[in-house]
């Protein structure tokens, strides 16, 4: 399978990368080259094989029903949480205006 | 002072604990020496004040003859991809720059505890996607190896490229490396040191920087098999924080190591042995096997069939973990952001990633995302699985015949930096042999065994079961007993 420049202008959209024409010249040729070498993978027989999503065989685990029983991951850390926000104010993150 | 850079981890712990030097001593040395190595590009910040500090708190609790930890005065690199509190940490991109994490991540916070000290943040692919130290944002790291008669620079390796080169050039003892599919053992095969990617779930991965959740394993970059199990001892561990982290006691790694094999058997994987491979590369490996039968292991032929599969597995597992990621870069929280004049929320997360993200980077998030999109999931994504999972049965069925695996780490010695970066299908090829026990999330390691006709390192790999890292280690120290490695980059910089 190969994509065309619009379908790559389609991905760059859904990944929220501005690309402008030059940007998307470039780059349908290079993705082009990944995925015809991926292709590759459909000679395999996977015919009875589950995909894999856990590499080593572990537990899930729950954490003991405590508020706040991991500091570092609790709450009532607004300063920390916001301290390397771009534009925090009032205790928020700031964005541009989303509704007209 | 230049005598304290060329110790290493476990003669500098012994070295404070006996008083034959104080911490302070090589923490200066080493801090003087990264200073020194500006052109090796190794280090995106330096951090002496921490250095000092640490070991300053090594040399007070000697005094007081309390414990001084199994790393104590031993000051190390850290890899730009661990969060340190109050220390940027950028994952070698623009999109971070300037990020000063709240808090510390669980291997780094390990590592302090067991009495080492930060020289700095070390230099990396951006966001450890790259085999060549060539995508950071911060600009390429030198490797210190030159090709005998050229200047040309060479590459370190990469991901972890800034440690490969700080430890090869004796301006950090150790260093903190990352490795998703070969960051950590095609670096250190390229600058002709010892690094080892444990068992995945070892370390934590909690305030490591995500690349691809299902891969990412820290470990340690070091000078020698001994140094590597002691930082792994100090950086593994359970750690609640991390969903995946193992729940299992770390072994005592240093005091189990033994180089005799007798009884072992290694099995040597003839679906490595690829068209084209250098005849050096296959030349080492010979003497690798011929190291491992003097030490009294049995070599046996194995196969891993899906062997060749296990790359472009990993070219489609890889970058949809990580489209999925970094979509946590968006210009709101933390980072960079690029508002352009009356641009609207979605403009403004386009905006900053198209500015934020380097080259390879928005090519693995495009090819994430394309292969988890509607209509092409189940022909990449979930086929990519599938293979996942051939790939890890080929390594089971090999444990029945043998006790661990040797390979080549990497199918050429190091490059010349710019001589592959038009390229990315043959950068990816550089991991060739490192990304399948990746996918299997083994433990595996790369030991320095020689020096090509060029004068660069080449390495050998060591493969083993999960959970057995003593195993890996073990083969990995017969190995350098024999290999005598004892070669350093002449100094250029």
């Amino acid at each position: 399978m190969s994509v065309t420049r619009e379908e790559v202008a389609k991905i760059a959209s859904l990944a929220r990368i501005a690309m402008d024409d030059a940007a998307l010249e470039r780059m349908v040729p290079e993705l082009n080259g990944i995925l015809n070498w991926v292709e590759q993978l459909g000679e395999v027989d996977v015919t009875g094989v589950e995909p894999m999503t856990a590499v080593i065989p572990n537990q899930l685990r729950l954490r003991d029903d405590v508020v706040d029983a991991i500091p570092e991951t609790a709450g009532g850390r607004r300063d920390d949480v916001l301290a390397n926000a771009p534009a925090a104010e009032h205790g928020f993150f700031g964005v541009p205006k989303v509704i007209e | 002072m230049s005598e304290f850079t060329q110790l290493g981890v476990k003669a500098i712990r012994d070295g404070v604990a006996a008083g034959d030097f104080t911490a302070r001593e090589v923490a200066e040395a080493f801090n003087a020496a990264v200073a020194d190595a500006a052109a090796l590009n190794a280090f995106i910040v330096t951090t002496p004040d921490h250095a000092l500090a640490s070991a300053d708190a090594v040399d007070a609790k000697r005094a007081k003859g309390e414990n001084l930890g199994i790393m104590g005065g031993v000051p190390i690199g850290m890899k730009d991809l661990f969060a340190t509190k109050g220390v940027q940490t950028t994952a070698a991109s623009h999109i971070l720059e300037g990020f000063k994490p709240e808090y510390e991540s669980t291997v780094s916070q390990n590592l302090w505890n067991a009495g080492a000290g930060m020289l700095g943040k070390l230099n990396l692919d951006q966001f450890a996607m790259g085999s060549s130290n060539e995508t950071s944002y911060f600009g390429n790291v030198n490797s210190p190896w030159r090709k005998a008669g050229s200047n040309a620079a060479m590459s370190p390796g990469g991901s972890s490229g800034g440690s490969s080169s700080a430890v090869a050039a004796r301006i950090a003892p150790a260093a903190t490396g990352t490795d998703t599919g070969g960051s950590i053992r095609q670096p250190a095969a390229f600058a002709g040191i010892t690094g080892i990617k444990p068992t995945y779930g070892r370390c934590s991965r909690w305030g490591v920087v995500a690349f691809a959740s299902s891969l990412d394993q820290a470990g340690p970059m070091a000078r020698s098999v001994e140094d590597c199990a002691i930082m792994l001892e100090a950086m593994a561990g359970f750690d609640p924080k991390d969903a995946t982290s193992l729940k299992m006691d770390v072994p005592a790694w240093e005091k189990g190591l033994n180089a005799d094999l007798k009884g072992e058997k290694i099995g040597i994987p003839r679906e490595y042995r690829m068209d084209g491979t250098d005849a050096e590369i296959l030349d080492c490996w010979e003497r690798g096997k011929q190291w491992l039968r003097d030490a009294g292991a049995e070599i046996v032929d194995i196969s891993l069939p899906h062997t060749k599969y296990a790359l472009p597995a990993y070219y489609i597992i890889a970058p949809a973990e990580a489209s999925s990621n970094l979509a946590r870069y968006d210009g709101v929280r933390y980072g960079l952001r690029d508002l352009p004049e009356g641009a609207g929320l979605q403009d403004m997360y386009a905006a900053t990633r198209a500015a934020g993200f380097g080259d390879e980077v928005k090519r693995r998030v495009l090819i994430g995302t394309y292969v988890l999109s509607a209509g092409f999931y189940d022909a990449y994504y979930t086929q990519a699985q599938k293979v996942r999972a051939l790939v890890a049965r080929d390594f089971e069925q090999a444990w029945t015949q043998c006790d661990a695996i040797l390979a080549p780490t990497t199918p050429t010695a190091s490059f010349p930096l710019g001589s592959l970066s038009d390229d990315p299908l043959t950068m990816y090829l550089n991991d060739v042999f490192a990304v399948p026990a990746s996918l299997a999330g083994l433990p595996a390691m790369s030991v320095p065994a020689m020096l090509n006709s060029d004068g660069l390192p080449l390495g050998l790999q060591l493969i083993g079961k999960p959970f057995d890292e003593q195993g890996v280690l073990n083969a990995g120290l017969a190995i350098q007993q024999r290999a005598e490695f004892e070669a350093q980059p002449e100094r250029w910089w």
